[in-house]
């Protein structure tokens, strides 16, 4: 088993905790907003969206990077994990609805006199936080024996992965189902009772930023154990993997799983932040847009896809303000620039220039 | 009833209560095989019974029945398309047969397992195309094969215990890669990734080798020192390597291990391999008079 983390790593991680526990909360709560030093409430939930985003590309770099299995609908766990987030919010409003109902508004409009079944334990904070880990997790590992078991791999996997968001994504816009058709949930007001106001969103942008970096700390034991050299075997070479005695289907599945309720609990984390929650998440393009920040930022590094999380959606927000036409050409652009160029991403570039540069040295 | 019929009664059941006792504990004949072990008392190691496998009506193998022995280095040649590979295939899992039995030991049915739980009792196979984790270095390509749990728990929170690591030294000794152990296996050369190959599956601990075409690429000199190292492997395990080389399945039959050749899927001799290569059947096969 390799140490998780060098001396250098550590005083990464350390650096990057003090960032987001303390340096963000103090610039943005007790620095006065005519000072320079000010950090602006729009940067803080920015910054606390995109760590969410990251931990969705942490996940896929465990599934896609490390095990070589492109998954094309982590969007629908990052949905899933927001949905049950979204009930516990919806029910918290109370009777402050438009309806000055104990329903949700949307149940109200629908003329719905009772809770459908599914809506039974969403009165319960725990409830909903074990069903944030719950149901992308059963559903992936469901999914994933079935196809892993089968022996579906690379594109036909990735192909029924985004036929399943795609799938979840016609469900999820009937009013019928549940949970607000295509206005999904909005207007949050509390958690636990505290309003959502801008501490509370501090508090959630320092929680979203310590769950990032547990789960780097956590993949960085894994891809660091036995295991996760398995993982990387069965990558490279899965028919040795087998005749080596390994049973690749649990290793696919463990990781599978893990890697979805990973973006079950980004999507909890997003939602309050963001304040809506609707089926335009599991729309096969969010999905897609995962695997770019993990291609982006570089595969098999772990630290790549946040930095391609950071990078892309920052990028982003700058470019929809600047030149909102011509966003999707330019992503699109730099998918394939980094295809081509940049095969181990934007740290791979990194890692290339400080080698020449050790090199220029000697 | 007589006293004395009764008296040698209850000598003869007290004599066979102790041989079973002792037979039981001992390990011998008549004791109880618990789940999962290879029975090999009866002296074989792999037995196949009329192995037939058809590809879209073209059979690759045709009845084939083979016997090797506990212990056995046993070549089998001939020409392409003979069904080697197929055999192979069937006897770790990846292709199932139509009909027939192939069996380990002789109490393992090698048809009701899949290939890790084949690879898991003890068969160890080398494909014909050097097959190792080309980002991984030497040291974790054999520390992966390493005979261990092969759960994912257990692989999380494994460490390699002094033990295993005297192991992997001595291995690496043996394939001639100690100086490369920290290397990426990618980097390696042709013949030093078959010889990483073979070592990984040394590592497994097998009790019966399928090599398949294991000098391919390689050397004379690395050939040699191949057919030294499979020689000092006879007896402890059983091997089958499937070879077109002559000279080095000369070297490894030293004229006195039996040769098997295959053609269209099933035996066509089997004999030392003067006599196998006299015989005009293969003769004909192999210069298509």
């Amino acid at each position: 088993m390799d140490k998780p983390l060098g001396p250098r790593g550590w005083t990464g991680v350390l650096v990057a905790i003090v960032l987001i526990a303390v340096v963000v909360p103090v610039l943005n709560l007790l620095v006065p907003a005519d000072s320079v030093f000010h950090l602006d409430d729009f940067y803080v939930s920015l910054a606390g969206k995109i760590l969410c985003y990251a931990i969705c590309a942490l996940a896929m770099d465990l599934i896609w990077g490390y095990t070589g299995i492109l998954s094309l609908g982590h969007g629908l766990f990052f949905a899933l994990g927001g949905y049950a987030m979204g009930m516990y919010l919806m029910r918290q409003i109370g009777t402050d609805g438009q309806y000055r109902s104990e329903m949700p508004d949307f149940m109200v409009f629908l003329n719905w006199k009772e809770f459908p079944w599914h809506w039974a334990l969403s009165d319960s904070f725990v409830a909903q936080m074990l069903l944030v880990v719950l149901v992308p997790g059963v559903l992936a590992f469901v999914f994933g024996w079935f196809a892993f078991r089968s022996r579906i791999k690379g594109v036909y996997f990735s192909i029924i992965t985004q036929a399943l968001t795609f799938a979840a994504m016609l469900l999820f816009f009937r009013n019928e189902t549940g949970f607000g058709g295509n206005n999904g949930f909005t207007d949050f007001k509390r958690i636990l009772g505290v309003p959502i106001d801008q501490q509370m969103k501090v508090l959630l942008f320092v929680l979203s930023g310590l769950v990032l970096v547990g789960f780097f700390l956590m993949s960085r034991f894994i891809v660091g154990s036995k295991a996760g050299r398995v993982l990387q075997a069965i990558r490279d070479a899965e028919t040795r993997v087998m005749f080596s005695g390994y049973d690749p289907v649990k290793y696919k599945l463990a990781i599978w799983t893990l890697s979805a309720v990973m973006c079950g609990v980004a999507g909890a984390l997003y939602v309050p932040q963001v304040g809506i929650i609707n089926p335009g998440e599991m729309s096969p393009a969010a999905s897609i847009e995962i695997a770019i920040w993990a291609a982006v930022g570089g595969r098999g590094t772990l630290i790549g896809p946040i930095v391609g999380a950071f990078f892309v959606n920052g990028a982003k927000s700058w470019f929809t303000v600047a030149f909102p036409e011509f966003w999707l050409f330019f992503l699109g652009a730099l998918f394939i620039a980094v295809t081509l160029f940049l095969p181990n991403g934007l740290v791979g570039l990194w890692r290339k220039l400080m080698r020449r540069g050790k090199e220029g040295e000697a | 009833m007589t006293p004395d019929l009764m008296e040698s009664g209850a000598r003869a059941r007290a004599a066979y209560d102790t041989r079973i006792a002792a037979l039981t504990q001992g390990g011998g004949f008549g004791r109880p095989v618990a789940d999962g072990e290879v029975v090999f008392t009866q002296g074989v190691a792999l037995y196949l019974d009329a192995v037939t496998v058809s590809f879209d009506g073209f059979k690759a193998l045709n009845a084939l029945s083979l016997t090797i022995d506990v212990g056995e280095l046993r070549c089998i040649i001939g020409p392409n398309g003979a069904g080697k590979t197929t055999m192979m295939d069937c006897i770790t899992g990846k292709t199932r047969p139509d009909s027939g039995t192939i069996s380990f030991g002789s109490n393992i049915d090698l048809l009701r397992l899949k290939e890790p739980q084949i690879a898991g009792i003890g068969i160890g196979r080398k494909f014909q195309k050097p097959t190792v984790y080309e980002p991984l270095t030497v040291w974790q390509n054999l520390e992966l094969s390493l005979k261990a749990d092969r759960g994912v728990a257990a692989s999380l929170f494994h460490r390699l215990s002094g033990e295993q690591r005297d192991r992997l030294e001595e291995l690496l000794v043996l394939i001639h890669l100690k100086d490369e152990a920290p290397r990426t296996a990618g980097l390696l050369s042709h013949g030093q990734k078959q010889w990483l190959e073979i070592g990984m599956l040394l590592a497994q601990d097998p009790k019966l080798l399928l090599l398949d075409e294991p000098v391919a690429g390689m050397t004379d000199e690395e050939t040699e020192r191949t057919a030294e190292l499979f020689l000092t492997l006879e007896g402890r395990h059983s091997l089958v390597v499937v070879e077109h080389d002559m000279s080095f399945v000369a070297a490894l039959t030293e004229g006195r291990k039996k040769v098997t050749v295959l053609h269209e899927g099933s035996v066509l001799a089997e004999g030392l391999l003067a006599e196998v290569q006299a015989n005009e059947k293969v003769v004909e096969v192999y210069l298509g008079r």
